[in-house]
C-alpha cells in the first residue's frame, strides 16, 4: 500500500500543539482566583479506628456512572469502613440483572455483610434469599423503603420518595405557590416518578411534570425555557437533582419567568445557589448518612448484635429542607463533597 | 483499468457540481423543480418545514420569537456536532464516541484550568489537543488496522466514558468537576462560546451563528475545494480514490480530527454555560448527531451527502424535542412522540427523493 509522506508529516501537528499547550502553561497563566490553590484542604469525619477483627462489606447500588448523588453515598460508606476495620467492596450496576448477578458475585466471595439499594426490588428477591441461605446479613438502603420486610431484609436506612415528595407539596403550599411542574431527567425511573407523585399528593395547585434528556444540559435547560414560555402560570419549577436545579434556574431568567426553584438533593454548587437565593429550598435526604449508616449497621450487628429501628421499622434519613436559614450549616460539608 | 470512472469527481479539479450536462439525447432533460427535488437537502428542508408548520398549528407559543430562539438553540448544540459528524459519514465513516467525546473535552479543560490554578483559557487550550487527540487516534485505527469504524469507536467510547468517571474521581475526588466560573479568564471565554445577544428584544444565543458559519463554511469546503472532493471519494470507493491519488489515510484521519474538534467546541459551550460538568453526561448524544446526519440526507455508507441538510436534520430535531413541549402534550408519550415525528419527516424525505427521481 502506498501511503503519502504527506499523511506521515501531518501526524507531528498535535505533538506541536501539545508542546504549544505546555510552553503556554509554563509562561505562568495562572489564575489569580478560583482553582484548587485557594480550595482550603480540610479533614472528613473521623472518629478512630475499631479495634475489632478485620471484615469485608460489600456495598451494591443501582447507581448509574458519574453520578453526584451515588459519590456521596460512597463517601459515607467509606467513612464508616475506615471507622469500623470494614474492607469496603462496592459495585454498582443499573440495570436490574446486573445488579443481581454483583450480589451473587458478593455471596460468592464469601462477604461478612451485604447492603443493596432495591430500585427494583422483584429482580433481587432471588439473591437476597440466597445471601439468607448463605447466612450473610443484608441490609438496604436508599430505595425499597416499601419492600425491604417482605424480601426479608435486616434492617433499612433512607427516606420515603413519596412521603418526601409530600413534605415538598405541603411546603409549596406554605409558600403560596399556585401552578409547579416537576422535572424529571430520567423518563421511567421509579425513584423519580415516586417524588413526583408525593408532590402531586399535597401540593393544592396546579400540577404537571415534564420530562428532559439528563444526560444533555443544553437540551434539559432549552426544554425548561419551553415549558416556562408555554405555561407562564408556572411559579415553582421542582427539580429531582441538584445539576437540574441550576440548570433550571438559567432557564427562568431565559424564559424571563419569575418562577422560582425547588429542588431534592444537594451538591457544593446548589448550596451556594441556595444562599444567594437563586434556589428557594431543598430536600435532603442525606445520602452520605445512608452509606455510612448501612455499613455501620452492619458492623454493630456482627460485633454486638444490634438492629437499628427494631429490625421492624425503617430508619428515615430524609426529608430535611435546606433553605436560607440553615444553608451555612450545610454548606461547608457540601464543599467537600459529603452533604 | 475500469476503476478510475468511480473516482473521477475525485480528479476534476474544478468544480463540477451535479453530473455532465452534455446532452445526448439519451435522457430528456427533466424539469428544475424535479431536479431540485432529487437533491438530498431538498427532501429534508421539506420535512423541516412540514414539522415547522405543523407545531405552529399545534402550539401557540412557537410563534413566538423566543420560544424561537430556544428551539434553534437546542438545535445548534445538536447541529455543530452533527455537521463534522455528517462530513465523517460522507467519507464513509462513523464515530460513536462523539457524545462522550463532548464531555471529555469539557472535563480536560476544566479539570486543567482548577487543579492547576491557571488562566481557563490553558484549560481550553489542553481540552482542544485532547479533543483532537482522540480523534487521531479513531482515525489512526480505523485507517491503520482497517477495522469498521463502528468498533473501533465503539472501543474508544467506552474508554472515554470510563475516563470520564474515573479520572474525574481520580483528580477531583468528586464525580463533577469544581466550579471554575470565578477563574481568570472564564468571562472572557464564556463571551467567546456561551454568549448571547439582543435582536429585537429577543435573546440570541452565540451557538447558533456559529453554527451557521460552520454549516457555511462546510458547504463551501464540500463543493468548491479539492478536500471536499477528497471526502466524496474516499466515501465512495476508498481503494479507487487512492489509485487516483487521493491521500485516503491524510483525508479519513482529519475527517475524526473535524469531529474532535466539534467536541471540543461544544464541550467548551457546555463547561462555559454551566460552569461544572458532571462526568456521566453525553452517553446517548452520539446517536442524535448520527441521527440528524442521517436525516439531512447523509447516506450510512457513505459518499453521498450534504452540509446543509444536516442544519435541518439538527432542527427538526430540536423542532420537534421543544415543540412537543410547547404543544403541552402528555410528557409520558414524549420519546415516542419524537421517534414518530422524526421517522415521518426521513419518510417524507425518501418520498420526496423518490418522486423526483422517478421518470
Amino acid at each position: 500500500m502506498d501511503r503519502s509522506s504527506l499523511s506521515r508529516s501531518r501526524r507531528f501537528a498535535p505533538a506541536v500543539a501539545l508542546a504549544a499547550a505546555a510552553a503556554l502553561a509554563l509562561a505562568g497563566c495562572s489564575s489569580s482566583s478560583g482553582g484548587k490553590k485557594s480550595e482550603e484542604s480540610s479533614d472528613g469525619a473521623s472518629a478512630g479506628k475499631a479495634t475489632t477483627p478485620r471484615m469485608t462489606i460489600a456495598l451494591v447500588t443501582h447507581q448509574s456512572p458519574g453520578d453526584t448523588f451515588w459519590d456521596i453515598v460512597r463517601k459515607g460508606a467509606e467513612a464508616a469502613a475506615a471507622k469500623d476495620n470494614v474492607k469496603l467492596v462496592y459495585s454498582a450496576d443499573p440495570s436490574a440483572g446486573g445488579q443481581a448477578n454483583l450480589v451473587q458475585n458478593a455471596i460468592d466471595q464469601k462477604v461478612d455483610g451485604i447492603a443493596i439499594t432495591l430500585a427494583k426490588p422483584d429482580a433481587l428477591k432471588d439473591v437476597v434469599a440466597k445471601a439468607k441461605a448463605a447466612n450473610i446479613p443484608v441490609v438496604g438502603l436508599n430505595s425499597g423503603v416499601s419492600d425491604w420486610q417482605k424480601l426479608g431484609l435486616m434492617e433499612f436506612f433512607g427516606q420515603d420518595e413519596t412521603v418526601a415528595g409530600e413534605a415538598l407539596g405541603k411546603r409549596l403550599n406554605e409558600e403560596g405557590a399556585k401552578s409547579a411542574v416537576c422535572v424529571i431527567q430520567e423518563q421511567g425511573n421509579i425513584g423519580l416518578t415516586q417524588r413526583c407523585d408525593g408532590v402531586k399528593k399535597t401540593f393544592s395547585g396546579k400540577f404537571q411534570t415534564l420530562n428532559v434528556n439528563g444526560a444533555d444540559m443544553p437540551s434539559v435547560k432549552s426544554t425548561i425555557t419551553a415549558k416556562l414560555t408555554q405555561d407562564k402560570s408556572i411559579d415553582y419549577v421542582v427539580a429531582l437533582g441538584a445539576p437540574i436545579a441550576l440548570t433550571a434556574a438559567q432557564a427562568t431568567s431565559d424564559a424571563s419567568s419569575k418562577a422560582k426553584i425547588a429542588t431534592f438533593d444537594l451538591n457544593k454548587d446548589l448550596t451556594g445557589a441556595i444562599s444567594k437565593g437563586t434556589i428557594a429550598f431543598a430536600v435532603d435526604q442525606q445520602p452520605y448518612l445512608q452509606g455510612y449508616l448501612a455499613i455501620d449497621s452492619l458492623w454493630l450487628y456482627k460485633s454486638n448484635g444490634n438492629y437499628m429501628g427494631g429490625g421492624e421499622q425503617p430508619v428515615l434519613t430524609g426529608p430535611a429542607f435546606v433553605d436560607k436559614s440553615n444553608v451555612d450549616a450545610v454548606a461547608k460539608y457540601a464543599a467537600k463533597g459529603t452533604r | 483499468m475500469g476503476m478510475t470512472q468511480h473516482a473521477e469527481p475525485a480528479v476534476s479539479s474544478p468544480p463540477a457540481p451535479g453530473p455532465g450536462r452534455v446532452k445526448d439525447g439519451r435522457t430528456a432533460e427533466r424539469p428544475l423543480a424535479l431536479r431540485l427535488l432529487a437533491r438530498p437537502d431538498v427532501g429534508v428542508f421539506l420535512g423541516a418545514m412540514a414539522v415547522w408548520v405543523f407545531f405552529l398549528i399545534a402550539a401557540p407559543p412557537v410563534r413566538e420569537g423566543h420560544s424561537m430562539a430556544t428551539i434553534l438553540y437546542q438545535s445548534s448544540t445538536i447541529g455543530i456536532m452533527a455537521l463534522p459528524v455528517a462530513l465523517l459519514m460522507i467519507g464513509g465513516e462513523f464515530d460513536l464516541s462523539s457524545g462522550v467525546a463532548v464531555i471529555t473535552s469539557a472535563l480536560t479543560a476544566s479539570m486543567t484550568a482548577f487543579q492547576l490554578s491557571m488562566n481557563v483559557w490553558v484549560g481550553v487550550i489542553a481540552a482542544l489537543v485532547v479533543s483532537l487527540a482522540v480523534g487521531l487516534f479513531n482515525g489512526w485505527m480505523v485507517v491503520k488496522t482497517g477495522l469498521p469504524s463502528f468498533l473501533v469507536t465503539l472501543g474508544s467510547f467506552l474508554i472515554l466514558q470510563g475516563a470520564n468517571l474515573a479520572v474525574t474521581k481520580l483528580v477531583t475526588d468528586n464525580v463533577a468537576t469544581d466550579d471554575i466560573s470565578d477563574m481568570d479568564g472564564f468571562g472572557q471565554a464564556k463571551k467567546v462560546f456561551a454568549s448571547s445577544f439582543d435582536v429585537g428584544g429577543v435573546q440570541i444565543k452565540i451557538t447558533i451563528v456559529y453554527w451557521l458559519v460552520f454549516a457555511a463554511i462546510a458547504t463551501w469546503v464540500l463543493l468548491r475545494t479539492r478536500y471536499g472532493n477528497w471526502v466524496f471519494a474516499v466515501g465512495g470507493n476508498k481503494d479507487s480514490a487512492r489509485a487516483v491519488g487521493v491521500p485516503v489515510t491524510f483525508t479519513k484521519i482529519s475527517l475524526f480530527m473535524l469531529v474532535g474538534f466539534g467536541a471540543w467546541f461544544v464541550g467548551m459551550h457546555n463547561l462555559f454555560s454551566f460552569n461544572t460538568v458532571q462526568s456521566g453526561e453525553g452517553v446517548g448524544q452520539e446517536l442524535i448527531y448520527i441521527s440528524a446526519a442521517v436525516i439531512g440526507g447523509c447516506l450510512l455508507t457513505g459518499g453521498a451527502g450534504s452540509a446543509i441538510g444536516p442544519v435541518f436534520g439538527a432542527f427538526m430535531f430540536g423542532m420537534v424535542q421543544q415543540g412537543i413541549v410547547f404543544a403541552n402534550w402528555n410528557p409520558d408519550w414524549f420519546k415516542a412522540f419524537l421517534g414518530v415525528m422524526l421517522l415521518g419527516a426521513v419518510l417524507i424525505n425518501l418520498w420526496v427523493s423518490r418522486t423526483a427521481t422517478r421518470r
